[in-house]
């Protein structure tokens, strides 16, 4: 469910630069279609979730950052994070805890649609395409951590990302319930024409997403004729 | 926010400086000189005020210290510390004027302790002894100990997960060293090093408190700062020179206390240094681990009973030496009393809510400008915090009122807000600033990644799920400016009076029914702010586990 006026927009990632301390921790120009999958690869500590931090517009001032995140011929770099609609899952679910299960998912529904009843009812239907029609009014600490990170993959949704960042949303789940939450995700994407940014440790993850890989070294990635440049140049 | 804290402190100290030395044309003085400081010099008994300031201040500070120390030394990381928190946390709410009248009606020569022991002993006339205001400052000290303990053991318990307590008492203990001797040369100095700045406030504090002073210090002569209150106050305007001189006099004692501190703390960083060389294991603690315990135990004990004592002879009628209880009850003195309290509880209660809701909207602002930055405040931040709790109030405090006096303001009702806001902002920052940090930023990146603006992330996700931190904050704010004595008196000049000011007035009068109910309110004031912390989350979240404690 991308913002009006831009389904199936590809998200193009121009000279992407992250350095901390003059160090360069990733160079990355690339292209991810609509509904396709770019899964991110490396070690901790060599900046994947900087690379998200950055695209969602949350990269903490000690990293030095360029580069262009286009989609819909708009630079997302140059917007505020709340005017990106760059929508995230991390490992965890993060629901927030004050909140009703359907208060979760009700607080994405776009502010255009201003109507309470009917804020409430693209919430209860996003909590039914999930399987998960029944829990509005539930308190989230009361849910499985299946049904969790369900609420969370449904309030992202709900909100018309322009994009899906996930930051290895799958680990901490238990083997059957991940691959699941695996399909469930990347199937959501596809039928919403989403690009996808996955980081993750699991090679299972990347195999299930199904898109280009790119791998980050250990001392980060400042070869210039790095991976990056060869998905850059094999995707265009 | 550093405006809040710094500005009032820099004109204080100018409004005391000039009239010290003479210039100050609001009430007559032209001519800049020391002739002030021979004036004050001249003052019979001065030095001994001066010395009994001093050694209030380095014994107070040095026995809560070594309490806290050796009962975290004993029992950090054990069940009996989660249990202790328990009670120590409500006795800090207790305003300390509060808990020293309850010392006082324990400890007098017809006080509640000797009428227990009467009987068995045989006293059947109250003792000839001069407690409280016994002339070596004993009380005095006792009853700021009772107060410093819990402030230095919550302080020393929120620095405690920056150390790795647990691993390390267990690498201690497989080196063979006692749980003392392993608390003190591995972790202590790691935790002292954060709580250094609440320990100089404690050092500050205890060598100018001016109610507790009052209520249970020596009289003839008294201490510097009650002293200085009297010359402060005298109708006579040029008693304010000398006010003032004293004042600078009163800064250098708490200067000279903090030095004399700071030398405390090199000799036993020395001593430590070098047991541990020596290899020193000491197992056999656990005399000193029991002694530990008592201590809290008591002063805990000491502050509740007192409290206790308050409340029964709020409502006690004929009440005669020896007999332990009442001989009846009466709510007469309630009944006659309370109307009267309505126009001080009203002033507490506007002024406290005032500068804690000010402190509470500073600390937000800046706690969340370093959220949305991503840095946390530089090195200097703990040292500003801390500044007005380490400056003497009645040096900087004396030194606005003359300012306001000077300058005819008539907004006496704000400029007692503004005041106690100097000292309610450090506690707010201090209260809310661990839990604002250990929130995960991750919920404010989500809120911004679903469409939400900062602020609406901060209103809607941040703030309510930090509603129990805020209002404990808010709570604490409050309970301060409840407690605050000196700027009461100073910047209200008699014309603003509070719970507290009208109940420390009373304490020479020793109408211990009156006293009692005064007392009772003014620690009932900050107790129901801690109440509605704790219930208004409990019946806003009843149906969210996770927003429970």
């Amino acid at each position: 469910m991308p913002m009006a006026g831009e389904e199936g927009s590809n998200l193009m990632l121009v000279g992407i630069d992250i350095r901390l301390k003059g160090r360069c921790l990733i160079t990355l120009s690339a292209e991810i279609a609509a509904g396709e999958v770019l899964t991110v690869m490396g070690p901790s500590g060599s900046g994947k979730s900087t690379l998200l931090a950055y695209i969602g517009g949350f990269i903490d001032p000690v990293f030095t950052a360029m580069g262009e995140v286009r989609i819909a011929g708009r630079n997302l770099a140059e917007l505020p994070p709340e005017d990106r609609h760059a929508g995230i899952l991390f490992q965890d679910p993060l629901l927030f805890p004050h909140m009703s299960v359907g208060a979760n998912v009700a607080f994405a529904v776009p502010a255009a649609i201003s109507r309470r009843a009917e804020r409430r009812r693209i919430a209860t239907q996003a909590l039914g395409d999930v399987g998960l029609a029944d829990f509005f009014d539930r308190d989230p600490d009361t849910l499985s951590g299946g049904q969790k990170a369900r609420v969370a993959l449904a309030r992202v949704l709900v909100s018309q990302p322009r994009l899906l960042l996930l930051d290895e949303p799958f680990s901490k789940l238990d083997a059957p319930l991940r691959s699941q939450m695996r399909q469930l995700v990347f199937a959501r994407a596809r039928e919403a024409a989403l690009p996808v940014i996955l980081v993750t440790h699991d090679e299972a993850d990347a195999a299930a997403a199904g898109g280009i890989l790119h791998r980050l070294g250990d001392g980060g990635d400042n070869d210039p004729a790095a991976t990056g440049y060869r998905i850059w140049q094999s995707a265009v | 926010m550093i405006a809040v804290l710094t500005l009032p402190l820099l004109f204080g100290m100018l409004g005391v400086i000039l009239p010290a030395f003479g210039y100050f044309p609001a009430l007559g003085g032209h001519e800049v000189g020391l002739a002030h400081f021979s004036d004050l010099a001249a003052v019979p008994g001065l030095a001994r005020s001066a010395l009994l300031s001093l050694f209030s201040g380095l014994g107070a500070t040095s026995l809560s210290v070594l309490t806290v120390v050796l009962f975290l030394a004993a029992f950090a990381g054990t069940p009996v510390l989660r249990r202790v928190q328990h009670f120590l946390s409500p006795l800090l709410a207790i305003p300390h004027a509060a808990a020293a009248f309850g010392i006082a009606f324990l400890f007098a020569p017809s006080g509640f302790l000797i009428r227990l022991v009467a009987p068995v002993l045989g006293i059947d006339r109250p003792p000839d002894l001069l407690i409280p205001h016994d002339p070596l400052g004993l009380a005095l000290v006792a009853g700021l100990v009772i107060k410093e303990i819990p402030f230095l053991f919550l302080v020393a318990l929120a620095a405690l997960p920056q150390v790795n307590l647990s691993a390390t008492r267990q690498l201690a203990a497989s080196l063979g060293y006692g749980r003392i001797a392993g608390f003190l040369f591995l972790l202590w100095p790691g935790i002292y090093r954060q709580i250094r700045f609440a320990v100089y406030a404690v050092v500050a504090y205890s060598s100018s408190v001016v109610d507790v002073a009052v209520i249970l210090g020596p009289t003839m002569p008294g201490t510097l700062a009650t002293r200085l209150l009297e010359w402060m106050s005298d109708p006579d305007l040029a008693a304010r020179f000398r006010a003032s001189a004293g004042a600078l006099l009163q800064f250098g004692v708490t200067i000279v206390a903090l030095l004399l501190w700071h030398a405390t703390e090199r000799v036993g960083r020395v001593a430590l240094i070098a047991a541990r060389d020596r290899g020193a294991r000491c197992r056999r603690d656990r005399g000193l681990r029991w002694f530990a315990a008592g201590t809290v135990l008591c002063a805990s004990a000491i502050v509740f009973g007192g409290i206790a004592v308050l409340a029964l002879w709020s409502v006690a009628g004929l009440w005669q030496y020896p007999e332990v209880t009442p001989s009846s009850y009466t709510l007469k003195t309630w009944i006659d009393v309370l109307p009267r309290t309505v126009g001080p509880l009203w002033t507490t209660v506007t002024v406290g809510l005032a500068a804690a809701l000010i402190a509470l909207l500073l600390t937000v602002g800046c706690l969340e400008r370093e959220t949305q930055g991503g840095k946390k405040a530089g090195g200097w931040a703990p040292f500003l915090l801390y500044l007005p709790l380490i400056v003497p109030q009645i040096t900087f405090v004396f030194g606005l009122q003359l300012l306001f006096l000077a300058s005819g303001t008539t907004y006496r009702l704000s400029a007692l807000v503004l005041v106690h806001l100097v000292f309610a902002l450090p506690y707010v920052f201090l209260s809310l600033s661990d839990p604002w940090r250990a929130l995960d930023t991750r919920y404010d990146s989500i809120a911004t990644a679903l469409g939400r603006s900062r602020l609406a992330s901060l209103l809607v996700v941040r703030l309510p799920m930090l509603t129990r931190a805020i209002l404990t904050a808010a709570a604490v704010g409050f309970a301060v400016s409840v407690g605050q004595y000196l700027p009461t008196v100073l910047i209200g000049e008699g014309r603003l009076a509070t719970i507290t000011t009208e109940a420390v007035a009373l304490a020479s009068g020793g109408n211990r029914r009156l006293i009692g109910i005064y007392a009772l309110l003014q620690a009932t004031l900050p107790f129901v702010a801690f109440l509605l912390a704790s219930l208004v989350p409990a019946l806003l979240f009843r149906n969210r586990r996770a927003m429970r404690v």
